[in-house]
């Protein structure tokens, strides 16, 4: 590759990515420095992913390292982890996050444990993508997040970005990684054309390679009054409200990025300062990210601890139709009403 | 031999959810043109339609009985009209209306019919074990009721359709599972994803018969499934059945099927299963006019049912928190800000 080297620090501003894009970025850049890197998944040959993941990536690398799969997630998620374990970084892809139900068991007992179980023994070095998310009236089956459920299931780190920055940089981080890594990328932030993106996913991206460390939030904006902690779609829909805002509530935003691991001090030092949270999850609220971010926090800084809102999917199946939907998944007004309720 | 009013009903069946499909296909578009957004117009979220699969319903539910159990896959709705669902309430659900099947909750993936036990699921082959559950009820309580499970050709990858067949096997159910092979998942052709050529064949190895039906011709599928649920209601055990039948549209709508030949897109154009049924009630004696009025009549039922559903008003917002339990208990933070 003969591109000219742009700096990481300064975003490289030479070119504007979407997410999808900048995602196979770091797979194929991965997939050039080794061929120990090899990616599975339903409709990732000719279709590119259903959303774009691996778009462009037969043509480089063939059928022999861009595999499509049957239709029979235990057998390619848990071949993953044998490959993964023999040595090789492996990247499966279920589809969406939702059909993780057929294959739990590779996911949870045997990815995520082995390492442990082995006494360190083993190690699982693969990345499992999927597709998360609602808005767009996918229903109960096919719109889940279900960011807490893989964070709460010990022995798998979790990514989820919120731009195209941060997907190539999170995901160079997971190849890399020796740990079994699940990256969790928004549907409706991915750049697809019959899925149109807010503002925001797509950001300038630089050629080369770069990590964004695991464990690592991202101060999207800074304010006094109020912290917002969130991640993946949720950060720009907490940002619009924030603008909303501006002028009347110093809105700080924080966007998660990982949740394993967690990085504790970014939101404590926030809540320090604002002593006001609002978290905002698209999971369901009860048992989640959001009672999470809620106890970390109470847990080192209750003193300054003034006021908390947990804006979520209220504990209901994500139901079809557009109004029920829309009830139930956050917006940047049910933020913005979080937020003045405890301003 | 079939005879001409058996050929007659499951032809209407066929054209109708044709009909359906080709409507529906418009609706969804209303509102996604010119730049088609997946969560814009009449119809947001993924449509999965059936034209081409219209054999593969209408021989097998011809054999069914309302109190028979029906579960199918995501691409669902010719077999929900052979089974005798109630079709503007369907369609209400697919526009996500507060009357249709499900209150606007579940969507065109998610419709359930308790009137004709009818369900369909958007995971892949997760409709067999409910099946086979429905045949266990059935043979529990001495009734001759039976079960069918739908699933693609891809589907048959998949764990719960494997494990079902042995469970099914190893007690006798009456349940007989129908793959319908259109040869394509998504866009993997079936030979990329196994080497089993004859899905049939899988039955071989769970000692249950497995019958292939390889052109998709109603007829042929419906004497197949005679065999099948009579089987299965006389307490003999399931059968696999593998129909092909050919996939007239994309995946789902929105796909431009780049993936796949133009040979083989108008190969499945050629071979309709519609004309040659119609070729077949011509040989009944049945002629041109009574093919149209057929035709006409089914058109209307499917317009009829979409005017409905059209002036059907959506859910309140607030019905969001409803049906999490059937006793009314609040979803844990259901409801309170
Ligand atoms: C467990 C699971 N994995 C993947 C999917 C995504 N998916 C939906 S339909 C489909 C292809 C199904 O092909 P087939 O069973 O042949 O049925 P067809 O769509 O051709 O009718 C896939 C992979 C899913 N819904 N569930």
């Amino acid at each position: 590759m003969s591109k000219p080297a742009s700096d990481p620090g300064t975003g490289g501003a030479d070119r504007e990515l979407t997410m999808s894009r900048a995602m196979v970025d770091a797979v194929a850049a991965e997939m050039r420095a080794s061929d120990d890197v090899f990616y599975m998944g339903e409709d990732v040959q000719d279709y590119g992913g259903i959303f774009d993941s691996t778009e462009g990536l037969l043509e480089e690398f063939g059928r022999d390292r861009i595999m499509d799969v049957p239709i029979s997630e235990t057998a390619y998620v848990g071949a993953a982890v044998g490959a993964a374990q023999a040595g090789m970084r492996p990247i499966a892809e279920i589809m969406f996050a939702d059909f993780v139900g057929v294959c739990l068991d590779q996911v949870y007992n045997q990815m995520a444990k082995n390492t442990y179980m082995s006494g360190g023994a083993v190690n699982v070095p693969m990345v499992l993508t999927t597709a998360v998310g609602g808005t767009y009236n996918d229903a109960a089956q096919h719109s889940q997040t279900l960011y807490g459920l893989f964070a709460h299931l010990p022995g798998m780190k979790v990514v989820v970005p919120s731009t195209a920055y941060d997907a190539k940089g999170l995901m160079h981080a997971a190849i890399r990684d020796d740990d079994p890594v699940v990256y969790m990328f928004h549907k409706r932030l991915m750049g697809i054309g019959w899925m149109p993106a807010p503002e925001g996913p797509k950001t300038p991206v630089p050629e080369e390679d770069y990590t964004i460390p695991l464990g690592e939030a991202d101060m999207k904006r800074e304010g006094s009054d109020v912290t917002v902690v969130t991640l993946g779609l949720h950060v720009h829909r907490a940002l619009e409200a924030a603008e909303e805002l501006a002028g009347d509530v110093d809105v700080e935003v924080i966007d998660l990025r990982t949740l394993v691991p967690f990085d504790t001090e970014t939101v404590v030092d926030s809540v320090e300062k604002t002593g006001r949270l609002v978290v905002v999850d698209e999971d369901y609220q009860s048992f989640g990210v959001t009672g999470e971010v809620t106890a970390r926090v109470a847990e080192r800084a209750l003193g300054s601890l003034e006021a908390v809102e947990r804006v979520a999917l209220p504990d209901v199946p994500v139901p079809y139709s557009r109004p029920l939907e829309n009830e139930v998944n956050p917006g940047a007004d049910d933020i913005v009403a979080a937020i003045e309720s405890i301003k | 031999m079939v005879g001409a009013n058996t050929i007659q009903s499951m032809y209407e069946d066929m054209v109708t959810a044709r009909y359906y499909e080709e409507r529906l296909q418009e609706v969804y578009l209303e509102g996604k043109q010119p730049a088609f957004d997946i969560s814009a117009g009449t119809i947001p979220g993924e449509l999965h339609l059936a034209a081409g699969h219209e054999a593969a319903a209408a021989g097998v539910c011809a054999h069914l009985r309302d109190e028979d159990t029906v579960t199918a896959p995501h691409r669902p709705h010719h077999v929900a009209i052979a089974k005798g669902v109630d079709l503007p309430r369907m369609t209400a659900e697919i526009l996500g209306r507060e009357t249709g099947l499900c209150k606007g909750k579940g969507g065109h993936m998610h419709l359930f019919d308790p009137d004709v036990n009818f369900a369909c699921s958007g995971i892949i082959a997760q409709g067999c074990p409910p099946a086979v559950g429905a045949a266990m009820a059935a043979q529990k309580r001495n009734e001759d009721s039976v079960a069918v499970a739908y699933l693609g050709e891809g589907a048959v990858d998949q764990g719960a359709f494997l494990e079902s067949l042995n469970l099914a096997a190893l007690h006798d159910l009456p349940v007989v599972f129908v793959v319908e092979d259109n040869d394509w998942a998504i866009s993997m052709p079936v030979e990329r994803v196994t080497d089993v050529e004859n899905t049939a064949e899988r039955a071989d190895g769970f000692d249950m018969p497995g019958v292939r039906v390889d052109h998709d011709d109603a007829v042929a599928v419906y004497e197949a499934a005679r065999d099948a649920v009579g089987r299965a209601r006389d307490g003999n055990g399931p059968t696999l059945l593998d129909v092909q039948v050919h996939r007239r549209m994309g995946h789902f709508m929105g796909d431009a099927e780049g993936y796949r030949p133009d040979e083989d897109q108008e190969r499945a154009q050629r071979l309709d299963a519609i004309e040659r049924l119609a070729d077949d009630l011509r040989e009944h004696g049945v002629d041109d006019a009574e093919l149209n009025e057929i035709r006409e009549t089914a058109e209307e039922r499917v317009e009829d049912a979409i005017e409905w559903a059209r002036d059907q008003p959506e859910p309140a917002p607030e019905d969001a928190y409803e049906n999490v339990f059937v006793d009314g208990t609040a979803a844990a933070s259901g409801g309170e800000d």
